[in-house]
């Protein structure tokens, strides 16, 4: 539209009114071009790998070995290595998959649903975000795989003609379980990689041009011959909207799948309507903690302050503060009902959860989770990178101990008190948890290294020099 | 064959600058001819003359594969094939066979859309006589384009070069096929 049919179409009352323009945060600060921004981001990766990228990577290589030496002894000796005995036959292994599954959500939230919700803050830390979530659902996939025992069998779980010609019941949400992890970890690669190609033809001309042939034909490969054109921009952003509309359901459903295999069961603390959103609002949560987590420390090592700015960091302490209010809300919630239902079952797992015989769990999930989220209300404390960060890791903790006091304390204690027992893990358990955590950052370590931490193309879109109507200030 | 010239290209340095040039090319009446950008620019499909794209129908052609698939192998394993009594729950319910469905809707539309992108953009294609322009680096990183090609019908070597000159246009090269 030009200037003067603007003014036409403006109507005279808003002449008169003069409403307020507020002023849009700026997404990249210090008025950053598209050249400092694509040199920033492939700067990462053409230049030598820094010396504490290699002892991060030999120490979390290091501690992911104690998963595959957990999980090798696991399966060549038996499930009996494990501390499960009865009643408590679910124990860190589903806590586990639970927690990196909820992990992963908040990457699928920050890349889709924010983009759906046009947040052009998304941008910076979308790929990232995404590549955690593909690396959580890495993670969370190994649990299910491999606490069922004859591992070798896990193909059994998919509609696949076996020996016994028998087939899968799909009457049972683990089954569910398995559709929804299985689509989600592949939507969320297909989506990270589409999100990928325009930076991947950036990369291949650069190492063209920079004369390293190899390199420049494993990226050119991938990038799929990608030449910048329009027509291409505009079926891709087209099928970039779709992934993301699609996505939104997919994150909604998986959690919502995950809390049945728990809400469809008899247990009191299990049988209950609330999980389904309860699982998601804390998915989110933890998956922004984890993001946070990640997120600071490479804003600092990288000198990122220009893309990931203080704006960023306060909307994503901003949705922690929300989804973790929620989980408190839910917390509050389920004693109400649990109390308001005069179901003396309901009633005593709840007050067995607060002063039973893991009460320890329970009040570290309180603290973590209820307590420390509110400290973002205040804008100093947003502001303070550091104190951000150790706020992080409590969200994190406190989550895995939310689904530590959901599983395990049902199980302790349901309706035969003859049946009740105490659960403790096995030093196998709990090695072959930690070293989930090096197989993450191994990954994702690889990834910083190799592949473009931000989206380039994205974050140039959502500058004002990409503005084709520069003056006009409506988009 | 270095006779042969796939078209011209014309350099421009602002979104502004390729945004008018583009409605003028489109005005004057070019069919084949391309914007090259380092990003989506919000409105050049306008200025180009451009549909929307069928990606989305695509990306529906899937989804509905999907749910058929789901709610199809439900029924054939769980209700025909072999059905095994489970807490004497029915043998095959739109309730219980929903999830499955859901997600495989939702995988169906995603291989659909990405593979629906590709088809209709003509991609992989490694190897194009864009990517043979020595300035095209920059077509990734900070500058635009405009392409038009020879086998336009509305091409004349002369009366295009004008046209993109008159748009604006920079370094105003020959594209080699």
């Amino acid at each position: 539209m030009s200037h003067a049919e603007h003014a036409l179409a403006t109507p005279a009352i808003l002449r008169e009114v003069q409403p307020a323009v507020l002023p849009r945060a700026v997404l990249v600060e210090n008025n950053r071009g598209f050249s400092w921004i694509t040199d920033k981001i492939c700067g990462i990766i053409e230049g030598k790998t820094p010396a504490w990228w290699w002892v991060c990577f030999i120490v979390a290589c290091f501690i992911a070995s104690f998963t595959v030496a957990g999980l090798t002894y696991l399966v060549s000796t038996g499930v009996g290595v494990w501390g499960h005995a009865n009643p408590v036959n679910w124990a860190w292994d589903i806590v586990n998959f639970v927690f990196w599954i909820g992990i992963g959500h908040a990457g699928t939230l920050i890349s889709a649903i924010l983009c759906l919700l046009r947040q052009k803050w998304r941008t910076s830390i979308n790929r990232a975000a995404e590549a955690m979530t593909i690396f959580a659902v890495v993670c969370a996939a190994i649990f299910p795989v491999f606490h069922v025992g004859r591992v070798w069998y896990a193909w059994y779980l998919f509609p696949i003609p076996n020996s016994n010609w028998i087939w899968q019941n799909f009457r049972s949400p683990l089954e569910w379980d398995v559709f929804a992890v299985s689509t989600y970890g592949t939507v969320s690669v297909l989506y990270w990689y589409m999100g990928m190609i325009p930076d991947l033809a950036v990369l291949r001309d650069r190492f063209e041009a920079a004369g390293h042939k190899l390199r420049s034909f494993l990226y050119g490969l991938f990038a799929m011959g990608w030449r910048g054109s329009s027509r291409h921009w505009s079926n891709y952003e087209m099928a970039y909207l779709i992934l993301a509309g699609i996505s939104t359901p997919l994150v909604l459903s998986v959690h919502t799948i995950v809390s049945f295999d728990f809400a469809v069961s008899l247990l009191p603390g299990w049988h209950t309507t609330i999980f389904p959103p309860y699982f998601v609002a804390g998915a989110i949560f933890s998956g922004f903690g984890m993001v946070l987590t990640l997120m600071l420390p490479l804003r600092a090592i990288y000198k990122l302050e220009d893309l990931i700015t203080q704006y960023h960091i306060d909307c994503m302490c901003k949705i922690t503060l929300a989804t973790g209010t929620i989980v408190g809300y839910a917390y509050a919630m389920e004693f109400f009902i649990a109390w308001y239902s005069a179901n003396p079952y309901e009633g005593f797992t709840f007050i067995n959860r607060a002063f039973g015989n893991y009460a320890w769990a329970y009040w570290i999930m309180i603290s973590c989770n209820v307590i420390t989220p509110q400290f973002f209300w205040s804008r100093r404390v947003r502001r303070n990178t550091a104190l951000v960060w150790v706020l992080s890791i409590f969200v994190n903790v406190g989550m895995w101990f939310e689904r530590f006091v959901i599983i395990v304390t049902s199980l302790a204690r349901d309706f035969l008190p003859s049946s009740w027992g105490y659960y403790s893990p096995s030093i196998v358990e709990i090695f072959t948890f930690f070293g989930t955590f090096g197989v993450f950052s191994t990954l994702f370590l690889l990834f910083i290294r190799f592949l473009p931490i931000m989206p380039m193309a994205e974050l140039k879109a959502v500058t004002p020099q990409a503005d084709v109507h520069a003056g006009h200030d409506q988009h | 064959m270095a006779a042969q010239s796939h078209g011209l290209i014309a350099t421009f340095e602002t979104p502004v600058a390729v945004y008018h040039a583009a409605e003028q090319v489109r005005d004057a009446g070019y069919k084949n001819w391309d914007v090259i950008s380092p990003c989506p620019l919000h409105g050049i499909d306008k200025a180009m003359g451009l549909k929307r794209s069928i990606v989305p129908r695509i990306s529906l052609a899937g989804g509905i594969t999907g749910f058929a698939t789901g709610m199809t192998m439900i029924w054939w394993t769980d209700a025909y094939d072999y059905p095994v009594v489970v807490g004497g729950k029915p043998f095959f319910s739109p309730m219980f066979a929903f999830p499955v469905s859901y997600e495989l809707t939702i995988l169906f539309t995603a291989f659909a859309t990405l593979i629906g992108m590709f088809l209709v953009n003509g991609l992989p294609m490694h190897y194009h006589p864009v990517l043979k322009y020595p300035k095209i680096k920059r077509g990734m990183d900070d500058t635009f384009f405009i392409v038009i090609e020879a086998r336009d019908p509305r091409f004349h070597a002369a009366n295009t070069k004008a046209l993109l000159e008159k748009a604006g246009g920079k370094d105003i090269s020959d594209l080699e096929a």
